[in-house]
């Protein structure tokens, strides 16, 4: 066994120790270690990547080198290195984009509590991640809730606590039913190692016993995950837990947490429970039609939202959908897609909610759709970002949004009774998408002494007022990386500290409109991985 | 079906006490009884598993006279995991509590619909 196949489990250790460690140093250094390490692990998770994509295959690591029924197990494949890298270098750069929020939105001897929580949530994904012991996965669940209502109440208001109680109670309702789903099955088949499980899922299908039993497990596995991911209709606690906390957990919240029990969810469907039992369940249908609405709902909520960041949150429930839509096709191509999108979305969506924070920021911490007139002029930077990545939600081909929507399209056109369903949505969908970021994206750019028309009232008149103040701006100018790298400090204030921050937030802006056009335009390598790694995943 | 559910009364009580504790975290407006639905969710939890481990006649699973024969013991790993999962809802429980008293303080009230209706008259 070669020395790399450790770094499962260093990783998760290591993210643990990480939170241990900073919780007895001041809140400038607990940042430093907390980036610092994510790093290393980011590193790590590459170097295992690199070494899966070569040798192919899965592994699996006993842990203490107890043996199968009683030891716990981790198992690495390719996807789960990727996940992990992926998450990793969400986790940093929404970390870096989110500095001067944490600076401001915390109490000064509070900070290193932040880092804390943000520490632990990685330890518990990454756990999520690697795992292959059904019981560890549940209490790795549990301690990312607990990390992730620490992250949305860090900012100390009475609307965030509402949100985080919110959060709590539903998150509480999921996890329930997630164990009770867990025991059932520990019932049915005397296992809690995944592989184990599965073996016994099919003698059970083969001798046909069990059948409702089972049936009833996937269910509440799938809901109870489907609940705590946000999918339309649980998503209720979502818009306050992204809309109202400091915008890193936002950030983080929204392209972290909800995507690791996704991943938990795949990852159940293909080595517990079987994807050909799945797929022959009705809850897959469910599911898919959840998904569907989820698209479409999510998105009308948005055009409603009057505050910016709560229709930047609505739009994750848009897209949330997309997710479970892909799985509710069926096939590996459908979940290929989903996978696909969980990378675009968590790319995409970590780049608006930081770039929207730059945009309130530049307009006096209004953060009102109706104010933000002219902020793209104020900060340039943040502009540039937000339409990247709006862009990137609407499905512009060149960003990472068009790349899975057009696989989504792909892996419904297998059955005919799908693609019909897959492809309105995927069309209404989009305008939807197109009319609230659009809205806000021609907004920023427009100067604020024209008198402006109301907004939210009518999106359209909106566009034929501003059209001569749009053709001002030079789309190639603003979409360009090498364009606006001349802009970075132009926000910068006078003091060092400002400018470190400044320097970070630029740093995380820049690079996350890299990672979504390397997702768009380069999608053949991650095409590549997704469908190596679904192979070996089950 | 019957004699089924009459056989397995521990399983049916525990999933009807499962069923209760979920709709009371579900429904109930006042936080403290959410709380208490959400202990009595896991307790039943707790009971399905202890009652899954069970095996008459057999006794609790440390060694005692040297016996090491499988057939003595009832199974070990669901005590395992109630106890793992009674960590886990501990935590919970204090974390729930703890927020309680802050929404208490700031809010002043426990119901859940009036701290809703306060957070969109501030959200306008």
């Amino acid at each position: 066994m070669s020395f790399v196949q450790n770094v499962p489990c260093f990783s998760i250790l290591l993210a643990m120790f990480a939170a241990i460690i900073t919780s007895a140093v001041r809140g400038k250094t607990a940042r430093k270690i907390c980036i610092g390490l994510t790093i290393i692990e980011g590193g790590m998770s590459a170097w295992l990547l690199s070494f899966l994509w070569k040798t192919g295959e899965s592994y699996v690591y006993v842990m203490g080198h107890f043996p199968a029924p009683w030891g716990n197990e981790l198992r690495a494949g390719m996807l789960e290195a990727g996940m992990a890298f992926f998450l990793c270098v969400i986790m940093v750069l929404s970390l870096w984009g989110g500095v001067h929020e944490i600076r401001e939105d915390l109490e000064a001897d509070k900070a290193q509590f932040y880092y804390i929580m943000a520490d632990l949530l990685l330890a518990s994904l990454l756990a999520l991640v690697y795992t292959n012991d059904m019981f560890t996965a549940y209490v790795f669940v549990e301690i990312n809730t607990i990390a992730a209502c620490g992250l949305i109440m860090m900012k100390q208001s009475d609307l965030t606590l509402a949100a985080a109680v919110r959060y709590m109670i539903m998150s509480l309702m999921g996890s329930g039913l997630l164990l009770i789903g867990i025991c059932l099955l520990y019932d049915m088949t005397g296992h809690l190692l995944m592989s184990n499980i599965k073996e016994q899922i099919i003698s059970l299908a083969t001798t046909e016993t069990y059948h409702i039993p089972l049936l009833l497990t996937i269910g509440l596995i799938s809901i109870g995950l489907a609940i705590k991911s946000a999918l339309w209709p649980f998503h209720t606690w979502l818009p306050g837990a992204y809309g109202y906390s400091t915008v890193s957990s936002s950030a983080m919240l929204s392209s972290m947490v909800s995507k690791g029990y996704i991943f938990l969810l795949l990852k159940i469907i293909y080595r517990v429970i079987g994807a050909d039992t799945f797929a022959g369940s009705h809850v897959i249908n469910i599911l898919f039609i959840f998904g569907i609405v989820g698209m479409v709902i999510g998105s009308l909520d948005a055009i409603r939202e009057n505050n910016l960041k709560r229709m930047i949150a609505y739009s994750s429930v848009a897209q949330i959908g997309y997710i479970f839509m892909g799985i509710g096709i069926g096939t590996d191509a459908g979940v290929g897609a989903g996978m696909y999108h969980i990378f675009a979305h968590a790319a995409s969506k970590a780049l608006v909610f930081i770039a929207a924070s730059g945009l309130i920021r530049a307009s006096g911490g209004k953060s009102r759709i109706q104010d933000l007139a002219g902020a793209g002029f104020r900060n340039k930077l943040a502009g540039a970002g937000f339409v990247a990545g709006a862009l990137s939600m609407i499905g512009i081909p060149g960003f990472a949004g068009f790349a899975s929507k057009l696989m989504f399209a792909q892996a419904s056109l297998v059955k005919a009774e799908l693609a019909i369903p897959v492809f309105m949505a995927l069309a209404v969908s989009t305008v939807l998408n197109a009319i609230y970021f659009m809205r806000v994206a021609l907004l920023i750019y427009t100067p604020d002494d024209v008198p402006l028309v109301d907004a939210v009232a009518g999106a359209f008149r909106l566009r034929e007022n501003q059209k001569h103040s749009v053709r001002n701006v030079q789309p190639e100018g603003v979409l360009s990386p090498e364009g606006i790298t001349g802009m970075a400090g132009t926000n910068a204030v006078a003091g060092s500290t400002a400018r470190a921050d400044s320097l970070a937030y630029a740093a995380a802006i820049l690079l996350f409109i890299a990672l979504n056009l390397f997702l768009g335009i380069c999608t053949q390598p991650v095409l590549q991985l997704i469908q190596r790694g679904l192979v070996i995943f089950g | 079906m019957g004699t089924n559910l009459a056989a397995n009364y521990v399983e049916v009580i525990a999933v009807i006490l499962f069923g209760i504790g979920f709709t009371d975290l579900f429904l109930h407006k006042n936080l403290i009884m959410k709380i208490i639905g959400l202990n009595i969710m896991d307790t039943a939890v707790y009971l399905f598993l202890a009652a899954k481990g069970y095996i008459a006649g057999h006794k609790a699973p440390i060694i005692v006279d040297g016996v090491q024969s499988t057939s003595a013991y009832i199974n070990p790993v669901p005590g395992g995991l109630v106890l793992t999962g009674i960590v886990v809802s501990v935590s919970v429980t204090a974390l729930m509590l703890a927020l309680t008293i802050r929404l208490y303080q700031q809010y002043h009230t426990l119901n859940l619909d009036i701290i809703a209706m306060k957070v969109k008259e501030k959200e306008e």
